[in-house]
């Protein structure tokens, strides 16, 4: 009989990776590393704001999120800051905001830890609903939008003389990792959330001929890393989140070198 | 001569600015169906900015753009680089082009002669490969207006030739209109009905006979004949430019 906690991870764990696929392959293909990082430092943002409103209401995290991508959108109209620099600027300036919050509210305890590489194993019922309900949001965007995005990934300005709205999809794209993030903090933390995105998408591309099935295959690599990250995690007593990314590394480990081995 | 009706793309004294910097200056031309409109000029001398303008990528600091309603443009930019971390297959590159379907696809690579290509990484193409690709995109969906950056670059001439026909016949056979900017005035020359010569405002303009032998042209071009300085040209075209044929080789 399997504890209802590891369920409840399971569960979680599973709706994030699923949507992380898709989102880390373009990541990967837009070379949005860094982009995906500076979100989740303004996670921490979010979480300081949460506590300060003291309330768990997950609006406030995609609030926080969305709108720092959005802050990076209009600052990257000034053409003389490189995409790469404004993120540096965000990303840590986002973080100290968040931990100056936090060093100001004196009742509050609780174990950073927690927020870094996230605590799985507290999820509830209510954490459940509100990543079901982004991961389906999501699904459906991604169905509508993977393949005019996958086209001004190709080329911006051939993707608009075809008629691609490019700034609708870019902006979404950008809401849609905004939201995971906001969402998956819980499940796997700040530090640690752009490897879920990034790895089996890179995992994936080892055995990939298609777009689509490096998508589909990340998807699922990153499926399989949870269950085998929550396996490891519950049997030997390791941190969960650390845990899954290290099975998503096995994974890409495993594809690159048989690959090589086939070349 | 051409009513309304044929015009594809109409620019009205067009400006350009970028960082207070004017890069192009009261630009007017148009292009109408089953007509070639070539750009030549040096470098800088805002011939992809006009292309981006007239496709509506870039706004216009003044000046009016004018398409037509409801063309599909094909659209070949000047490079394409597409990094290795992308699966992408030749055929499915094509396939990005909205509302085409694998039959389409594969007809456009019968005719720019890719076939053997269609399931190979876009990224193993060569380089003149590459160019037949971006045309067969550009080709899909029926254009009625067909603008192409630099088609031939980094193409040796037997293929420079091969596109430039293939270019002229997909024209005469589905009437489009062509705008496209080119390096070599003489390789076009068969297949161009107008051509312009850019250098941030247009210096001359017309067919590509009289445009060869404008001294305008060859000034803009870092080329001067002999004498240059004491050539006082007219541009009552036409008869004029006979006269001033000079031998610059």
């Amino acid at each position: 009989m399997i504890d209802e906690f590891i369920i409840n991870a399971i569960i979680a764990g599973v709706l994030v990776a699923a949507i992380a696929g898709p989102l880390g392959c373009f990541m990967v293909w837009r070379k949005m590393a860094y982009f995906g990082d500076t979100v989740a430092h303004s996670a921490l943002m979010g979480v300081a704001l949460g506590i300060a409103f003291d309330s768990e209401n997950p609006i406030i995290m995609i609030i926080t999120c969305s709108s720092v991508a959005m802050f990076l959108l209009f600052l990257q109209r000034d053409k003389r800051f490189s995409s790469d620099t404004l993120l540096g600027i965000l990303a840590h300036s986002a973080l100290s905001i968040g931990m100056i919050i936090i060093s100001m509210m004196d009742h509050f305890r609780q174990d950073m830890m927690a927020y870094l590489v996230g605590n799985i194993l507290a999820i509830g019922m209510t954490d459940i609903y509100t990543i079901g309900a982004v991961s389906a949001f999501s699904a459906i965007c991604l169905f509508f939008i993977w393949r005019p995005l996958l086209s001004l990934t190709v080329h911006e300005d051939l993707a608009q003389v075809e008629g691609i709205k490019v700034s609708t999809i870019k902006v979404l794209y950008m809401l849609l990792i905004a939201f995971l993030v906001a969402v998956a903090l819980k499940v796997i933390g700040v530090l640690l959330i752009t490897a879920l995105m990034i790895i089996p998408a890179a995992a994936a591309r080892t055995i990939s001929n298609t777009p689509l099935q490096m998508i589909i295959i990340s998807s699922c690599g990153g499926i399989l890393s949870v269950l085998a990250g929550v396996g490891v995690s519950s049997q030997w007593d390791v941190p969960t989140g650390p845990a899954i990314v290290l099975c998503a590394t096995v994974l890409f480990l495993l594809g690159r070198f048989s690959s090589a081995l086939r070349s | 001569m051409d009513g309304d009706a044929s015009q594809l793309l109409r620019l009205d004294n067009v400006c350009k600015s970028y960082h207070n910097n004017l890069v192009l200056e009261n630009v007017s031309f148009c292009v109408n169906k089953g007509e070639t409109v070539t750009l030549i000029g040096p470098n800088g001398a805002g011939k992809s900015t006009l292309m981006k303008i007239s496709l509506g990528i870039l706004d216009v600091s003044s000046g009016t753009v004018h398409r037509s309603n409801k063309i599909s443009i094909g659209y070949m930019p000047q490079k394409v680089m597409i990094d290795d971390v992308l699966p992408l297959s030749v055929r499915d590159f094509l396939y990005l082009r909205p509302g085409s379907t694998y039959d389409d696809i594969e007809k456009v690579l019968e005719t720019v002669k890719l076939s053997y290509i269609s399931n190979q990484p876009v990224q193993s193409a060569s380089g003149g490969e590459m160019q037949r690709i971006l045309l067969a995109r550009a080709l899909l969906g029926q254009p009625d207006l067909l603008v192409l950056d630099e088609p031939v670059q980094g193409i040796d001439i037997m293929g420079q030739q091969e596109i430039y026909g293939l270019i002229a016949k997909v024209r005469d056979e589905t009437n489009c209109g062509v705008l496209m900017i080119s390096h070599d005035l003489h390789l076009v020359m068969a297949s161009t009905d107008q051509v312009l010569c850019l250098n941030r405002h247009i210096c001359c303009s017309g067919t590509p006979e009289l445009v060869k032998d404008n001294p305008e042209y060859h000034a803009m071009m870092g080329r001067p004949a002999e004498g240059v300085a004491i050539y006082t040209h007219h541009h009552n075209e036409g008869h004029d430019h006979k006269h001033h044929g000079h031998n610059h080789d």
